[in-house]
């Protein structure tokens, strides 16, 4: 029993990971209806400014308050060079625009930045704590600690501010908000730039657990499953997903994966948001599309 | 305007014309081509970056410092192929028949899947595919494979020589008996490769084999290093690759593996693999074929008159003597010295494929020549022959103490008396499968 608990907690530990990198992809969806394919390279290149701002001498915090405003510029490039000629444009465009922009921000990060593989020490410790007769991972703890925050402080910008009645706005009707005033181009540089933030959030996360390096923009693999079931215009379900893959995907490789030749993870937690496309299309907290026909 | 046209036209005929005779009024005579199938960007740019400068150093100090091979000049040119099959196959398409006049005499392809993908096309073109640590294992029989060669250290002696030496820290094989050795592996094809032989000499010496898969890419392992935990192994073998290595090693620690305990494999044993992994991969140990370190003979000369004349193809000077750079050192002097084999057969001129293949198949690299150019301990002594194309089957293993490898060993050879058969059976079904009718080797 204290294994299967064990391996429970861990998973939905290690889900929490998963749910960070999925938040980016829900901010930038809920608010453009886009799928931003770049939300990995966008990791990527957040993680990789920050251990080399760090290499050139700069102390931590300084790193990352640096990082902050490289992606605030890059999100503002983003809006003015790709996402302001394609207003209008179909949502297949906007998303073959995104799956381009990873190609070049990938290029660009390795060309800039050097492609050799980087430690990234962020002071936590990845060694286990015993909470009776449990192991659970420090790192973990950590993680599931800061998507907390990160969810916290991004409910309190949607519901306490005026940027976020903005950009709630823009979700619910894009014309209706424009007809009364809303600078669409102006969410979507917010948007984008908080997406950049938590891409780096996620980055420094997931970069302190395996390197800095290029397979970081492979991550978003694991976040897509998680979408799917918590649903894409929903942070609260990105949490939720996240949570369910982790523990999902721990007890089928522990328990079913010896049965089917080992190795599951992956295709398990695709297998899984499969079977909730069944019952719930629109995912566990994502809004269902009406449509006049 | 019509005369701009005109002009236009005009110059461009001439520009086409030129080009195409390009290549015979440039034909070299005394020149031999490499190919580079090369990934310098991409998802593997941080090993490749390292290892094709330490191959186009080794060539440049070849060419501009003893003048070439028997004078006979190295010429190559790169393939950008991002580690990706495809390109790997489309370079070799591209340079199988030369460039320039100069024949090519070998291609390394550097990837097991291309090495698999080019198997019938190597023997069709009669162009050597070299793989050193890697390739297809049953290749080592040359009566069947007479153009593959999976050099230095096979898939199957990899296994051996990580049990001989869990066997040499016991104290003998005696002591294999009865302990559980689980391999933590890459599921891929590269990742499975090694469970034949694991079987074969968990019979042979007694001890438990445990084999447990992590998918690509790896980086999320806890549910396998729980596995890990409860079967409370004595030893564990790594044979990961790319960022599952540094992600297993800090998940084995973070549940309680000791990290001594762990061995990783030739393709978890690099700065790469222990440096994000940080105080976790202190005393780590993992199979050198390609040892790590700058200070072998070498390196030395290299110094001096490469690296110190400003001639490196290393961007980044603190990857002299890391492993990819080694491993690109070694190729190029396996290559270098096949070259020299071949002229002593077919005079001091540019080697086709074929007597690429015969240089090849008939390479001996002694301790004496070993000191000769400067390789002495950076790579282990090799014999070929017509039906033995893996030549060394040995590998050293170092540890990393937190900021560099140590040799801890030296060169611990694989049981390939064991394994033989086994390569042998796989050989036989393959030529079986593909009609092929083996050479005499005798």
């Amino acid at each position: 029993m204290n294994f299967f608990l064990e391996t429970l907690i861990g998973g939905l530990l290690a889900g929490t990971m998963y749910s960070l990198v999925a938040i980016g992809f829900v901010l930038i969806y809920k608010a453009s209806g886009v799928f931003n394919f770049a939300q990995g390279a966008m990791l990527l290149f957040a993680a990789l400014n920050c251990v080399s701002l760090q290499e050139a001498g700069l102390p931590f915090p300084a790193a990352v308050l640096a990082s902050v405003s490289i992606m605030i510029v890059l999100a503002l490039a983003i809006e003015r060079a790709v996402l302001r000629p394609l207003v209008g444009r179909s949502q297949i465009t906007l998303f073959m625009a995104t799956l381009g922009l990873s190609f070049i921000i990938e290029g660009l990060a390795q060309g800039l930045m050097g492609a050799e593989v980087r430690a990234l020490d962020l002071g936590i410790e990845d060694v286990p704590i015993t909470i009776g007769d449990i192991m659970v991972s420090q790192f973990d703890l950590f993680a599931a600690a800061t998507a907390g925050i990160l969810v916290l402080v991004l409910a309190l910008l949607f519901n306490k501010t005026r940027i976020g009645v903005s950009l709630r706005a823009v979700a619910d009707d894009t014309r209706a908000a424009l007809s009364i005033g809303i600078n669409l181009n102006r969410i979507w540089q917010i948007v984008w730039a908080v997406a950049g933030i938590v891409g780096l959030v996620a980055g420094l996360l997931w970069g302190a657990r395996q390197g800095v390096q290029f397979a970081l923009s492979l991550v978003v693999l694991k976040a897509l499953p998680v979408l799917i079931i918590g649903g894409f215009t929903s942070i609260g379900g990105a949490i939720a997903g996240g949570l369910i893959v982790g523990a999902a995907e721990n007890l089928a490789e522990v328990y079913a994966g010896p049965l089917l030749g080992g190795g599951i993870t992956p295709w398990f937690a695709y297998f899984l948001a499969l079977a909730f496309l069944y019952v719930r299309p629109a995912g566990l907290f994502g809004e269902r599309a009406i449509e006049r026909v | 305007m019509r005369n701009i046209l005109k002009r236009t036209v005009l110059a461009a005929t001439l520009a086409a014309a030129l080009m195409g005779t390009a290549p015979v009024t440039q034909a070299a005579t005394n020149e031999q081509f490499i190919p580079l199938p090369t990934y310098r960007v991409g998802p593997y740019a941080s090993s490749g970056i390292p290892w094709w400068a330490g191959v186009i150093d080794y060539l440049r100090y070849i060419n501009e410092v003893e003048g070439g091979v028997d004078g006979v000049k190295l010429v190559w040119k790169e393939c950008e192929t991002e580690w990706s099959t495809d390109r790997i196959v489309e370079c070799y398409e591209r340079y199988k028949k030369g460039y320039n006049g100069a024949p090519t005499a070998f291609f390394f392809t550097h990837s097991t899947p291309a090495s698999y993908a080019l198997m019938d096309k190597g023997v069709a073109d009669r162009i050597p595919l070299v793989d050193p640590a890697g390739g297809r294992t049953e290749s080592t029989d040359g009566s069947v494979f007479p153009y593959a060669f999976p050099l230095l250290l096979n898939y199957y002696s990899q296994a051996s020589v990580g049990i001989n030496y869990i066997a040499q820290k016991e104290g003998g094989f005696e002591k294999l008996k009865g302990k559980k050795i689980v391999t933590v592996f890459h599921d891929s094809a590269y990742g499975r490769e090694t469970q034949a032989p694991m079987e074969l000499l968990a019979k042979k010496y007694g001890f438990e084999n445990i084999q447990i898969p992590v998918a690509d890419p790896g980086n999320e392992q806890s549910a396998q290093w729980r596995q890990v935990r409860q079967i409370k192994p004595d030893w564990v073998f790594l044979r990961t690759w790319g960022v599952s290595t540094p992600v297993g090693i800090k998940t084995a620690a973070r549940f309680g593996i000791p990290v001594d305990r762990l061995i990783g494999d030739v393709w978890a044993g690099s700065e790469a693999d222990v440096l994000p992994a940080g105080a976790a991969a202190k005393g780590y140990q993992a199979l050198a074929p390609f040892p790590g370190g700058a200070d072998f003979e070498i390196h030395r000369r290299l110094r001096k008159f490469i690296l110190d004349a400003g001639k490196s193809d290393l961007k980044d000077p603190k990857f002299f003597g890391s492993v990819y750079y080694n491993i690109g050192l070694i190729n190029a002097a396996m290559a270098v010295e096949a070259l020299r084999t071949g002229h002593r057969k077919f005079g001091n001129r540019p080697l086709n494929g074929e007597e690429g293949g015969w240089a090849f198949e008939h390479l001996d690299i002694s301790d004496a020549r070993l000191k000769e150019i400067g390789f002495f301990g950076l790579l282990q002594k090799l014999k070929l022959s017509c039906n033995e194309h893996e030549g060394g089957g040995a590998a050293r293993v170092q540890q990393w103490d937190g900021k560099k490898w140590v040799l801890v060993t030296d060169w611990v050879q694989a049981d390939r008396k064991a394994l033989r058969p086994l390569i042998d059976a796989k050989a036989a079904a393959y030529a079986r499968e593909k009609n092929i009718k083996p050479r005499d080797c005798s």
